[in-house]
């Protein structure tokens, strides 16, 4: 069978009348004799450019030894509806719709392609209009602007009485200047609030175009990132289920690697096993793995995975592409886009089995402090004769105060969203900084 | 000199409007709350009432149509104060017979200039 032929509920008449005859091994000519037709004439409607109807339908389906009704529209109606729907949809480039039946006849593979590519923008259309929706819509985005609105407004009124009135008393002077400053803190605060609620929002249309990996991670983290049943076999089958209920096909199959390593992870260092290391060693991921014979990688995502264990945990591969995240109050891991340079994850990702380490100080309108542990291993999936692959992880301890002996380093989430000014790794500039 | 009435619930915007026409020489009286405006205009009477269109308690919106209702209040000149993005509230306003729009943010020049058209009625 020809392979660009579409499947067979969708073939044009004509088409079904050409494979019914090859099926039979019959020739153009015997078939138009039995239904009373010249061979000529045949082949114009086995190519869809003509119509067989009524009794000289009824003739062919006779001949062929089939229903009429095989043979009539219906099979391929669809097809032409979605074609003459895919050509009202661009009225500017008038289609030659005489022709419509001829074209899907010939090319019924491109024809498919066409009408799946017209559904494709006509769901990602309704995915726009819902997200514009909710723009318009949203009362806490409305609020964030009218509120921001607000300040601005009070900020230009105010800044223009100053500049402009050279005679303005004392008292008057000093109260402007006050809500100057409270309405630039206002402002700061609110470009914030609304720059992290656009990064890091959630609905049910954004979830239907978050990426596979975020789709994973939100089905963890309503797990509050912990997983009982892993350390039973049992167990292990109940979250099998639930990762096979993940919305996409891509997150279904991150899951199930998820789990695949999670569960050999839990097997080689059981939550008992660790919690014993760690309460003899201490949260050094190094000694714990020492000590208990397994990866320090592993050793980190079983610390960062414990339940109610307060400590973040982000891997990435060689090209420094997140693959984890399991974030930590006052250390935002962007969602979109690459992170800090300034990571220690980074420079641990250059230098593999090498522990960094660092006290970090993240941005954000209260900084917070983080004690920062980054380690990368290397493996050889293919053997020698194949590429040796990265990965990275970094455990992140909130810390309330700095250690005196510890510089501190100052890092951020994006470039995007980060609001340090001066910084040498800078890549691009940052929508929450006022420049100039 | 020409008495304005002021419905403003963000207190700096309120005083830098405040400033800016009590220099120019009229009387400003100002008020932050929805609930208080209606009464306000009674006691105060004024020549031009400048009202924002989200307040706590009651919204400019119903503000205006109670103006409007009153056969005291019903010829009085109102600038609705409308944030950018408010334009379905903004038309509701107009129907319900707002004189003239000022958007924030919005300079103090076309304040000035709005207020003087408005008084000089």
């Amino acid at each position: 069978m020809d392979k660009s032929a579409p499947p067979a509920g969708a073939l044009l008449p004509g088409t079904q009348i050409r494979e019914r005859r090859l099926s039979l091994g019959l020739r153009q000519a015997e078939v138009a004799a039995g239904a009373g037709i010249s061979a000529s004439y045949l082949n114009l409607i086995e190519h869809n450019r003509r119509k067989a109807q009524g009794d000289l339908l009824g003739r062919l389906a006779q001949v062929l030894g089939v229903d009429v009704a095989t043979l009539s529209e219906g099979a391929g109606g669809q097809l032409l509806d979605d074609l003459r729907t895919a050509a009202a949809s661009v009225p500017t480039m008038p289609a030659e719709l005489d022709r419509i039946e001829d074209f899907a006849g010939r090319f019924p593979g491109w024809a498919a392609v066409l009408t799946a590519t017209l559904a494709r923008a006509g769901q990602l259309e309704r995915v726009v209009a819902a997200l514009n929706d909710r723009i318009t819509h949203d009362p806490h985005l409305s609020a964030s602007l009218h509120e921001m609105l607000s300040a601005v407004s009070s900020v230009r009124s105010t800044a223009a009485i100053l500049a402009e009135t050279e005679d303005i008393d004392p008292v008057w002077r000093g109260r402007f200047h006050r809500n100057l400053h409270e309405d630039s803190e206002r402002l700061a605060v609110g470009a914030e609030a609304l720059v992290a609620y656009l990064d890091g929002s959630e609905s049910r249309e954004t979830e239907q175009a978050a990426a596979p990996q975020e789709e994973l991670e939100n089905w963890l983290a309503a797990r509050d990132w912990h997983l009982a049943e892993l350390e039973d076999r049992a167990g292990a089958l109940h979250l099998q289920t639930e990762v096979a209920g993940l919305a996409s096909a891509a997150a279904r199959s991150l899951g199930a690697a998820f789990l695949t390593q999670a569960m050999a992870e839990a097997e080689a260092l059981p939550l008992a096993t660790l919690a014993a290391a760690m309460a003899e060693t201490g949260s050094d991921p190094a000694l714990v793995a020492q000590k208990c014979r397994v990866p320090v990688l592993v050793v980190m995502r079983r610390m960062a995975l414990q339940p109610g264990a307060r400590v973040g945990l982000v891997c990435c591969d060689a090209s420094g592409t997140l693959l984890f995240r399991k974030p930590v109050e006052g250390f935002v891991l962007p969602r979109f886009g690459a992170a800090c340079p300034l990571w220690p994850l980074f420079t641990a990702l250059g230098r593999p089995m090498t522990p960094v380490s660092a006290t970090l100080e993240a941005s954000g309108r209260v900084p917070r402090l983080f004690r920062a542990m980054a380690y990368c291993e290397s493996r050889l999936p293919l053997g020698f004769g194949g590429p040796e692959l990265r990965e990275a992880g970094m455990l992140l301890f909130p810390l309330d105060q700095a250690p005196d002996h510890d510089q501190v380093r100052a890092v951020g989430s994006s470039c995007r969203i980060c609001s340090r000014r001066n910084c040498p790794a800078r890549r691009e500039p940052s929508i929450v900084l006022q420049t100039g | 000199m020409a008495r304005v009435l002021l419905i403003e619930d963000e207190m700096n915007i309120s005083e830098a409007i405040r400033f800016i026409l009590s220099r120019d020489g009229y009387e400003v009286v100002a008020v932050h709350d929805g609930a208080m405006a209606v009464s306000a205009v009674q006691d105060a009477s004024p020549d031009l009432v400048i009202l924002d269109l989200m307040l706590p308690n009651m919204s400019g919106l119903e503000i205006l149509t109670s103006l409007r209702a009153n056969p005291q209040t019903a010829d009085l000149p109102v600038m609705m104060l409308t944030a950018k993005g408010q334009g379905r509230d903004r038309e509701a306003a107009e129907r319900a017979g707002a004189n003239h729009f000022m958007t924030k943010p919005f300079s103090n020049d076309d304040m000035r200039a709005a207020v003087r058209a408005l008084t000089a009625r």
